[in-house]
């Protein structure tokens, strides 16, 4: 039951859902930023990509049985909606680069900041 | 001195693999590099999937988002890479903004996550006495509409819980309709052959 982070005992004792759930906001933050900073469009979409990996991540630490302490457990519902997420991430990826490259031909640019036409 | 923990120790290693490449793909100006650093770090995200006993998602994970996602942005790479559009740049200011952002929202996550004591670290006898399930039936069964997990409390006659065929079949025509959109939207245009004569 040791919720606290000790330096002498991190290889011999198991990690739990709160190490998983930092590794995705690590991943949440790099990507929300990537999305926030880049001026290429599709590095904007690897922000997005590595966001949902980081949501991903908390599905499936939740629905795990080996870092369960007695807290919330999901069951089968984890894995199954980290699928989900998965595969909406393709479809994503799919008609977004389909945009992107729309308009790098119609603009012959792939910066987001040209892409200001429906500005009022 | 208790003996080391190895899945604890193969944790840290994909955990800092996977955290040190988002930061490389945040840091790095070059589309090219960025792309490679993601390959990466979702290949390391996915080793995490295994760690943590998802292998079904950790395979899936490798063979859509890896092998799948992955390529679609690579080639959308290649087919922007003109030598304007390789580096861009992004302005101090908008750094400046978004560390700010990040850090604060990074540190109220990771703070968040180690105060609430049940997702802390488990008991280390109880996670090694688990019964290990080398098996994705569960999952299979829950696509079809069964869930064979955890018996039902409105349902008491069919013993399982209704699963998830109505989001699988949604997820399926989603999938359609964007793979007919996408090619729709990046088909080639034909262009407009002047009228002869004029």
């Amino acid at each position: 039951m040791n919720s606290t982070f000790h330096l002498a005992n991190l290889l011999t004792e198991p990690p739990g859902i709160a190490h998983f759930m930092t590794v995705g906001a690590v991943l949440f933050v790099c990507g929300a930023m990537c999305m926030a900073t880049k001026r290429n469009a599709l590095g904007v979409l690897m922000g997005i990509e590595l966001v949902l990996n980081g949501a991903n991540m908390n599905f499936v630490a939740f629905g795990s049985q080996y870092l369960q302490n007695g807290g919330e457990y999901l069951g089968l519902d984890g894995p199954l909606m980290a699928l989900f997420v998965i595969v909406l991430a393709a479809a994503e990826a799919a008609v977004a680069l389909a945009i992107a490259l729309n308009f790098y031909n119609n603009h012959d640019s792939i910066d987001v900041d040209r892409a200001d036409q429906l500005q009022g | 001195m208790e003996p080391i923990y190895w899945p604890s120790f193969f944790f840290y290693l994909f955990a800092i693999l996977a955290c040190g490449f988002a930061v490389a793909v945040l840091l790095s100006a070059n589309i090219v590099r960025m792309a490679f650093y993601l390959v990466l770090s979702l290949a390391a995200t996915s080793g995490l999937f295994f760690l943590a006993g998802q292998e079904f998602i950790g395979a899936m994970q490798l063979l859509i988002y890896v092998g799948g996602t992955l390529v679609l942005l690579v080639f959308g790479v290649m087919l922007t890479s003109q030598e304007r559009f390789v580096s861009m740049k992004t302005m101090s200011g908008d750094w400046f903004i978004g560390l700010m952002a990040g850090g604060a929202l990074l540190s109220l996550l990771a703070a968040a996550a180690f105060s609430v004591p049940q997702w802390g670290s488990p008991d280390r006898a109880a996670v090694e006495n688990l019964p290990v399930q080398k098996t994705a039936a569960p999952i299979a069964m829950g696509l079809l509409g069964a869930r064979v997990d955890q018996p039902g409390p409105d349902e008491p006659q069919r013993g399982v819980m209704s699963g998830y065929l109505l989001h699988f079949e949604i997820v399926s025509v989603h999938l359609l309709v964007v793979l007919v959109g996408a090619a729709y939207l990046a088909r080639a245009k034909r262009k407009t052959a002047p009228a002869p004569g004029v």
